[in-house]
């Protein structure tokens, strides 16, 4: 063993330790904010508020699962939202031609969306940032204008109505409200985990080093087409996966889940919440959906509010909420490091 | 599907010459709006997400002022200058606070811009759909040309959109003006160090995008209906259009925009239910094919 081998293998057993100190942080973190969700219903009977949460879950995984894209990676997706309406649509479609039970449903609506994000990916992922926006958003078109035109299929612009049956099992009732709530409480925990995994494991670092430089990635022997490819349909089961927490929810699916503006959503969301922070999409869901809640309480032109805000934040703030303090706590740290150096 | 139709039209030239006529008037209105995207993306490398909004401004513009006025001139006018120094104020104060950042936070300021300015003209002129009228100038017998009805609006529409490409064509590639421009889009700090202004060339580019758009919206006008959002649709086939003809290139935008044009006319008789689907598909084997358009630069 040369003594820069040598040095290496000290260098790397401690970083793995903390790895692994690192995961069971996440872990503990994940099931004390799943225990504090799934108490929510214990100390209010509040409807509105567990709706609200519900929601969160839905757009949290689609947000967060565009950061692996966006803030991770740096591809600038345009179209994600056609995953969302894809999950919606699938799970939809399937609990009401095939009638199979939920668990089932779930499984091969993640596969279909495998399927279609590895089509979709394997053309987009090797076009350059603003292009790859608008191809991505080309597809989301795409899928849009199939769902309105598919009327026999997917109802058309009417949506897919008519319910969602959402038969028990395992002792789960979804059509039990709480039932329902908890359910997507622990589908949102278990998807960020998962999530939260892939960017810190190496190939989550992989990902960073494509944003930061491609072509030294590419230089260090990494196939950033595939690279690219399986985080994007990585994404996809995310986003697919909020779909159907949402179309569990509404018991149905609409053509606006597949519209263009639930991804402008999604890119707002993350810029909201902030980039460079793993929750900053979940904060940023929180913030939009209170907006949103608020602001069409007072006033049917919520586009003006909400240009207004988005304006603020890319103009003025020039970052995420997250980002923003993330920022504040580590400058507030250099400077008290600096005073007992 | 309806491949019966598409045949039967095909075979007969009465139908032919509609149908192209009909694809050629939605290419040139695509033309407009898309050659000044991709303007603004050549000189700013920007991409003008909020560029629909300029072509529902030269609508609601043209609308009014033809209202007002009777005249249909002064509308083409006023959509043509009101959306130009719409374009300056916004590339002065807002966009030119994002050049050089990421793409990210180009598309939010535009995607913030679209939610405003939708909203604005719901404020102003009201949710409900609009019509502006043919002028009576054009309330004249249609030409027929072999077989097939052609209003001569749609004549006008096609001379003054080829005549814009001319212009802007040759001026781009012969005035001093022009060069000045191209210049600007390839080297920004030399053609400054040269002691040109060239926030003043950005802006009177912006300005220019957004009053070729603004005279599309006008000259629609009278042909379709008027709603806010009415942009967004255009938008994005005109994003499909500078795609497909490359970014940055006035020939592939006019090529771009006629074979789109022609797509939809046809298409929506083989395909009735599917004609924006066919665009869709038509850019992704583009793409797929050669990624940076039919007229793009490789270094794009």
């Amino acid at each position: 063993m040369t003594e820069l081998e040598a040095g290496r293998a000290q260098a790397l057993t401690p970083v793995r330790g903390g790895a692994a100190l690192h995961r069971y942080r996440d872990v503990l973190i994940a099931l004390i904010a799943f225990a504090v969700l799934a108490s929510l219903p214990l100390f209010t009977g509040s409807k509105a508020l567990l709706d609200f949460v519900i929601r969160c879950s839905a757009y949290g995984l689609f947000a967060t699962s565009l950061n692996l894209l966006v803030g991770y990676t740096g591809l600038t997706s345009f179209g994600h939202g056609m995953f969302f309406g894809l999950g919606a649509y699938s799970f939809g479609l399937i609990m009401q031609k095939l009638g199979v039970p939920i668990p089932v449903a779930f499984v091969a609506t993640l596969a279909i969306t495998a399927m279609v994000a590895a089509i979709i990916g394997a053309i987009c992922v090797r076009l350059k940032e603003i292009y790859f926006a608008f191809v991505t958003l080309a597809f989301q078109m795409l899928i849009h204008s199939t769902i309105l035109s598919w009327a026999s299929f997917t109802g058309g612009d009417q949506g897919l109505r008519g319910g969602i049956p959402r038969p028990a099992f395992l002792g789960i009732d979804l059509a039990n409200h709480v039932h329902l709530y908890i359910a997507s409480c622990a589908l949102l925990i278990l998807g960020l985990l998962a999530m939260r995994q892939i960017a810190q494991s190496p190939f989550g670092y992989t990902l960073r080093m494509i944003r930061d430089n491609a072509a030294r990635a590419s230089f260090l022997g990494i196939d950033v087409w595939r690279a690219k490819l399986t985080v994007f349909v990585l994404a996809a089961l995310f986003a697919s996966m909020g779909g159907m927490v949402m179309a569990l929810f509404v018991s149905g699916a609409y053509p606006e889940f597949a519209y263009w503006t639930i991804s402008g959503e999604g890119i707002f969301i993350n810029m909201l919440g902030g980039v460079s922070t793993f929750l900053g999409p979940m904060v940023g869901t929180v913030l939009l959906l209170l907006l949103n809640d608020t602001v069409t309480r007072f006033t049917e032109y919520h586009g003006i509010v909400l240009g207004v805000v988005i304006l603020f934040f890319a103009l003025g703030l020039r970052k995420g909420l997250l980002d923003f303090v993330a920022e504040w706590f580590a400058r507030r740290r250099d400077a008290g490091e600096g005073r007992h150096a | 599907m309806d491949l019966d139709a598409l045949a039967g039209c095909l075979s007969s030239s009465a139908c032919l010459v509609t149908q192209t006529t009909s694809g050629l008037i939605i290419g040139m209105l695509l033309f407009l709006v898309a050659v000044g995207l991709t303007l603004i993306f050549g000189v700013l490398k920007v991409v003008n997400f909020s560029h629909g909004a300029f072509y529902m401004f030269g609508a609601y513009f043209a609308m009014t002022s033809y209202q007002l006025t009777g005249s249909f001139a002064l509308a083409m006018l006023a959509g043509a200058a009101g959306t130009a120094i719409l374009g300056l104020i916004f590339e002065r104060v807002f966009m030119s606070r994002v050049y050089g950042a990421d793409v990210l936070m180009q598309l939010l300021v535009c995607y913030a811009f679209v939610l405003i300015f939708d909203d604005v003209v719901r404020i102003i002129w009201g949710p409900e759909f609009k019509s502006m009228g043919m002028p009576a100038a054009f309330q004249v017998m249609p030409l027929f040309i072999a077989g097939g009805v052609v209003p001569p609006y749609y004549l006008l529409l096609i001379g003054v959109a080829l005549i814009a490409a001319i212009v802007l064509g040759i001026g781009l590639s012969r005035s001093r003006i022009g060069k000045v421009i191209r210049a600007a889009a390839h080297n920004p700090g030399m053609v400054s160090a040269l002691g040109i202004n060239t926030g003043l060339i950005y802006g009177g580019v912006f300005a220019l995008g957004g009053m070729l758009a603004g005279l599309a919206g006008a000259l629609a006008a009278p042909v379709r209906s008027l709603t806010p959002g009415m942009g967004f649709s255009v938008l994005i086939e005109s994003f499909i259009v500078t795609v497909i003809g490359g970014m940055g290139s006035i020939l592939g935008a006019l090529i771009g925009a006629l074979l789109l044009g022609l797509i939809r006319s046809f298409g929506s008789l083989g395909f009735p239910l599917f004609t924006e689907g066919l665009m869709y598909l038509f850019m992704v084997i583009v793409l797929v094919s050669k990624p940076t358009g039919l007229f793009g630069k490789e270094a794009a």
